[in-house]
């Protein structure tokens, strides 16, 4: 009984995160991103596909889009390695769908009473708090399990898992680039290797040094740990912490999704269409929705580890504290008893109180503002910046980005030494 | 003399220019505002011309498709010359010349073919033609022929967009 539930548990959460909102999301900036190019150009953009007369704002293009792929001749080149032609755009579409597993879109549901220790909360059985029993007060209160609910799977490898994914991402594009028998093809698969070779080293450099602030991996726990305040008053989110650090995974990430500007795997001006020049019809639209759920993914990790994840600054699971000092302050041993929790709650601590379902909900909710904030920002980027010239892009990764991620690991080292 | 040298200043790229990210800023900057003025004042900002329903106008000179110009009876003012034909770089104007049954005029095209998939609208014909018989100035578009055979426009065709010229027509009333 309880493996299934727990089962459904689970698949209910990979439908509502995986189709109802990472492809729902990748769907619809398929045409948000021709829109938004549009309205920095000055011009309309898509809006002329209507059905009985109805146009919202060229809405239904998603669904002519969609329906001239299904419908195109699939075609492979005869001299193409089949197999691998036909697996390659599964390849590169697998990796950005399965990295969604360790996303956490609110902090571990708790069942009992969730309280702010200096920042992070943590869960109390129910009868700890309510006992009025003032003989109980010495007692040491129970903590209460907390329950996964939204995030697909709870790694504590959960960094190193991101890192795995964007790693064998590379196999689809360079595969493709491979199997097509093609020239441009080729070019452009081995222009992506190289790329995203390149940019990995200062992706995972550049997050080294929030390792150290926070200390752990697992993606959870560091948007807990971000929940704690700087000085008693600044959130302690990662832009504010490494703001560096989040301009050059920033940077890394984009050229890691293989977009203008650093498009150089795709370069129509170069390749035709460079490691998808020999795909047609789904095939190809797998390998566009790949790069648009690319695109909710950076938005997603980058607002996770740097923008706070699920957190509202001062949102806490009771309230809003716009001080550290209207928390409970941590015990050495991490055991509160009865009575501590009991003088908290009959205090009125909150500067504004709330219920837990509805700080549930403003975390969600938070979390998905980020994400969309950070994907207007790639989409601006795309459609602002210039491309670079291949041997630009090399430059940049090993010439810049390196050392500077480099010098930042070593500056947040040596601060973390002086500071502890 | 020795040639005078300009040196033209160019903008000094200091620390801040070359470190590329407040130059990213500006540039956002620019790609957002006209974003707000698109979202905000659509009119101003739109170039847009939504074709089938609005259209600008167009110039006096325009190059249309080819009409061909009538007589006061009504007939085709043509003269089967071969001028337009002759001329014509893309070879795309066939013409059958005839005599006319009426004894003022000599010739007539009895078949008077353009291709208008061959025209490269370049207005020689009309140049070359000595009767105003043959224009461009129809100001209608070549429609998008999903059949080649469509393209070849025939001489009634031509002749529907015709009008009576006002340039007199050669013979006995012309001095």
């Amino acid at each position: 009984m309880f493996i299934l539930t727990e089962s459904l548990i689970s698949l209910i959460k990979i439908l509502a995160i995986l189709f109802g909102f990472v492809m729902a999301l990748g769907a619809l900036l398929t045409l948000t991103e021709r829109k938004w190019a549009a309205f920095v150009q000055n011009r309309y953009g898509p809006m002329r596909a209507e059905v009985m007369g109805y146009r919202f704002g060229g809405l239904f293009h998603l669904v002519a889009d969609t329906m001239k792929m299904m419908i195109k001749e699939d075609f492979i080149p005869e001299k193409a390695s089949k197999g691998l032609h036909t697996l390659a755009p599964g390849l590169g579409f697998f990796p950005a769908m399965v990295i969604f597993a360790i996303i956490p879109f609110m902090d571990q549901w708790c069942p009992g009473v969730s309280l702010p220790v200096d920042g992070r909360d943590l869960c109390f059985g129910f009868e700890t708090v309510d006992a009025l029993n003032a003989a109980e007060a010495t007692a040491v209160a129970t903590f209460e399990a907390t329950r996964n609910y939204f995030q697909i799977a709870n790694l504590n490898a959960g960094l190193l898992y991101i890192f795995a994914i964007t790693g064998i991402s590379v196999y689809g594009t360079a595969l493709a680039g491979w199997s097509s028998n093609s020239k441009f093809s080729l070019l452009g698969g081995l222009r992506a290797s190289a790329q995203m070779i390149s940019y990995e080293v200062s992706m995972g450099l550049s997050l080294a040094g929030l390792l150290m602030i926070y200390g752990t991996i697992d993606v959870n726990e560091m948007v807990r740990e971000q929940g704690t305040l700087l000085f008693g008053a600044i959130p302690n989110w990662g832009i504010f912490t490494q703001p560096l650090a989040f301009l050059l995974f920033l940077t890394a990430a984009i050229a890691e999704s293989k977009r203008a500007p650093f498009d150089m795997p795709e370069a129509e001006s170069e390749l035709v269409a460079g490691y998808f020049t020999e795909y047609s019809a789904m095939k190809f639209g797998i390998f566009m929705i790949g790069e648009f759920i690319m695109i909710v993914f950076i938005g997603a990790i980058v607002s996770t580890l740097f923008l706070g994840g699920w957190q509202v600054p001062w949102l806490y699971s009771d309230g809003f504290h716009f001080t550290s000092s209207s928390m409970m302050a941590a015990s050495s041993s991490g055991a509160f008893t009865v009575g501590e929790l009991q003088a908290y709650v009959a205090g009125g601590a909150p500067d504004v109180s709330l219920p837990y379902w509805l700080v549930a909900f403003l975390r969600v909710g938070a979390f998905i503002t980020k994400i969309l904030l950070m994907i207007a920002v790639q989409l601006q980027i795309r459609w602002t910046l210039p491309r670079f010239r291949y041997d630009q892009i090399m430059n940049l990764g090993w010439k810049i980005l390196l050392p500077l991620s480099l010098a930042n690991l070593f500056i947040t080292a040596v601060v973390l030494l002086l500071v502890s | 003399m020795a040639a005078r040298t300009v040196v033209l200043e160019h903008g000094k790229r200091d620390f801040w220019v070359q470190s590329y990210l407040p130059e990213i800023a500006r540039g956002m900057a620019v790609t957002i505002r006209h974003m707000f003025r698109f979202l905000t004042k659509q009119d101003e900002a739109v170039f847009t011309i939504r074709y089938p329903e609005e259209r600008i106008q167009y110039p006096e000179r325009y190059r249309g498709l080819h009409r061909l110009m009538l007589r006061e009876d009504g007939q085709v003012r043509c003269v089967a010359c071969m001028c337009c034909s002759t001329i014509c770089p893309a070879e795309c104007i066939h013409i059958q010349a005839a005599e006319h049954d009426e004894p003022g005029l000599e010739k007539y095209p009895r078949v008077f073919v353009i291709d208008e998939l061959r025209c490269i609208v370049c207005g020689l014909c009309v140049e070359a033609c000595p009767c105003d018989a043959i224009r461009m100035d129809s100001g209608v578009h070549c429609e998008p022929y999903t059949d080649r055979n469509r393209a070849f426009l025939d001489r009634n065709t031509l002749m529907k967009l015709g009008t009576q010229s006002a340039a007199r027509q050669g013979g006995e009333n012309s001095y």
